[in-house]
């Protein structure tokens, strides 16, 4: 195994996990880690908290020093696109035109910022996309030069919800424009939409709903974004988050199966027994769950990077982990546990002020919990789903309990139907 | 500047100093195995988990309301249990002994 070789492609959360545990589940051979962005391989969540509001360099952001890779012995080559995969002859190609073989390859190569296509995008010069180190020191600059810091985000998920939050306290005009008829509606249920929707324009947030974008012009020193109601909207500086693109060319160009996602086995291998695929950019199929899902989140990339590490190193397990995935926005820190498409029943329990969660339910089946301000919840939550415990929920609503007081064990029926 | 021992799962000990930033940011930044800080260090993941050697617990003080129901995610969680993302490296800290959990 000493003289083989492992290319990973992409160096995010994903990929830079996955070459740590590689080593650290035994592989012996060479390790290398490829990735299209220049910086060393940082965490993306703070690009639209932290790292937007403070004035810090993308290194306070690493995922590792640079002296951890060199210790575990993992070349990063950095700044380097990956044109081609030959998975006949196992070899990729960059675009110095280097060709590399490989002997296990990994696909880690995320997603990027979805540009929709709206008349005049390309032409105003301050539209920004927030994905990478690179967009937050641009939109950092665009904002410190504008006159009014007058912003409008186009996108009301949870990255524009926190780009809006962060702007905010850098006392910028923000105005959010979301195509929908609720922010967050791909997401999450109406009840937490409207919470947000509150604390966004408690903050001085001017949201509106139901605002599709059609064009983008260019009017002296400001922008004028038009709506299909004809609606203007004015801006200095604009700001894009209404979703991602999925980056599986490479695997799609080299023949690999592709369904909303690399398609990948529960050990993350694709339809190339030499080829895996993991994070955002792969679509697998949760045995909690029972059907195929896409996730975009930390949890999922990490996870999965330890679960290949294993397989590759002939210790297979199986991936199914509940996922978990966290928003934080002025003073609220929303946490969610379980996937609750399909949900038939949602019920709120309430503690205090911007303290409370949600728990979707299919029937008895928790499905969810999302969790404002309110880690407790989210912790029962989390082994409430792992173990299929049952749920009174009457004495889940009821905050004269404790939650654990409704939670009983595994297969007993809960007191009440 | 304050001087921090951690002792691994495999009974090494790591000897860090540090003066600024979380005990979480030092562990990773000097390769700590067990130390994961997968959300950054803002209480979401759990994986920066530390029992306090006892006798330090006076300097080490107590954990939030988040952050001790953060803990119970981890069985293994005990009194002396930790996030290390949520200490605060000041020369208070200098001297004790943290154990990364299992
Ligand atoms: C602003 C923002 C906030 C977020 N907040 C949260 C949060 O609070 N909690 C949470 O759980 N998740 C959050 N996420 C999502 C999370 O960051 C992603 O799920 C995670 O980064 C996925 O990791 P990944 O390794 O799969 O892919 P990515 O992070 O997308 O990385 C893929 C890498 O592959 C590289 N690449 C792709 N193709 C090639 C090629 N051909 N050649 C070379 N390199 C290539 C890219 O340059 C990129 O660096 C956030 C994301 C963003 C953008
Ligand atoms: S680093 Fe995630 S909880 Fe401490």
């Amino acid at each position: 195994m000493q003289n083989q070789i492992c290319v990973i492609i992409g160096a995010s959360h994903g990929g830079v996990n996955l070459a740590f545990s590689l080593r650290r589940e035994g592989w012996e051979g060479r390790i290398l880690l490829i990735d299209a962005d220049p910086s060393l391989p940082y965490h993306r969540p703070p690009l639209s908290k932290t790292f937007l509001t403070s004035g810090e360099e993308v290194e306070k952001f690493s995922l590792k020093p640079e002296e951890a890779y060199q210790k575990e012995k993992i070349d990063l080559l950095l700044g380097q696109v990956v044109l081609k995969i030959d998975k006949q002859l196992k070899q990729i190609t960059l675009d110095n035109s280097e060709i590399i073989s490989y002997d296990k390859l990994i696909l880690a190569t995320g997603a990027r910022a979805l540009i929709p296509s709206i008349k005049g995008i390309n032409t105003a010069g301050i539209v920004f996309p927030l994905r990478t180190a690179k967009d937050v020191i641009n939109i950092r600059s665009a904002i410190n030069r504008a006159k009014n810091k007058k912003v409008v985000v186009i996108g009301g998920g949870y990255i524009g919800l926190e780009i809006a939050a962060s702007l905010r306290k850098l006392e910028a005009e923000v105005t959010l424009l979301e195509r929908d008829n609720r922010i967050l509606s791909r997401v999450t249920s109406p009840e937490l939409s409207t919470f947000f929707d509150g604390l966004h324009k408690s903050k001085g947030v001017h949201i509106h709903t139901s605002q599709e974008v059609v064009e983008i012009q260019q009017a002296q020193d400001e922008n004028v974004i038009i709506c299909k109601d004809g609606n203007r909207y004015f801006a200095d500086v604009i700001i894009i988050g209404v979703g991602i693109v999925l980056n599986t060319e490479l695997a799609e160009a080299a023949g690999l199966c592709i369904n909303n996602g690399i398609v990948v086995n529960e050990y993350c291998q694709t339809s190339d027994e030499h080829i895996w695929a993991i994070g955002d950019c792969t679509n697998h199929f949760s045995p909690h769950y029972q059907r195929n899902i896409r996730l975009e989140s930390v949890q999922n990339a990490v996870d999965q990077a330890k679960v290949t590490a294993k397989a590759i190193n002939g210790k297979k397990e199986v991936y199914d982990a509940i996922p978990w995935f966290w928003s934080d926005q002025y003073d609220i820190k929303l946490q969610m546990v379980g996937l609750s498409d399909g949900y038939s029943e949602v019920l709120l329990r309430n503690e205090s002020i911007n303290k409370f969660s949600l728990w979707y339910f299919k029937g008895n089946e928790l499905l969810a919990v999302h969790a404002v301000n309110n880690a407790k919840a989210y912790v029962l939550g989390t082994k409430a789903i792992k173990e299929h415990l049952s749920i009174n929920k009457e004495k889940l609503v009821n905050s004269e309990f404790e939650i654990k007081e409704a939670i009983t064990s595994a297969g007993t029926q809960s007191m009440v139907s | 500047m304050a001087k921090i021992t951690f002792i691994t799962s495999s009974e090494e000990e790591i000897v860090l100093e540090g003066d600024s930033g979380s005990v979480m940011e030092l562990a990773v930044q000097n390769g700590v195995p067990g130390i994961d800080g997968d959300c950054g260090g803002v209480c979401s993941c759990a994986t920066c988990h530390v029992h306090v050697i006892p006798e330090y617990t006076t300097k080490t003080g107590e954990a939030s309301e988040i952050e001790k129901d953060m803990l119970e995610l981890d069985d293994n969680a005990d009194e002396y249990s930790r996030l290390s993302c949520q200490l605060e490296i000041t020369e208070d800290l200098d001297g004790i002994i943290l154990r990364v959990a299992k």
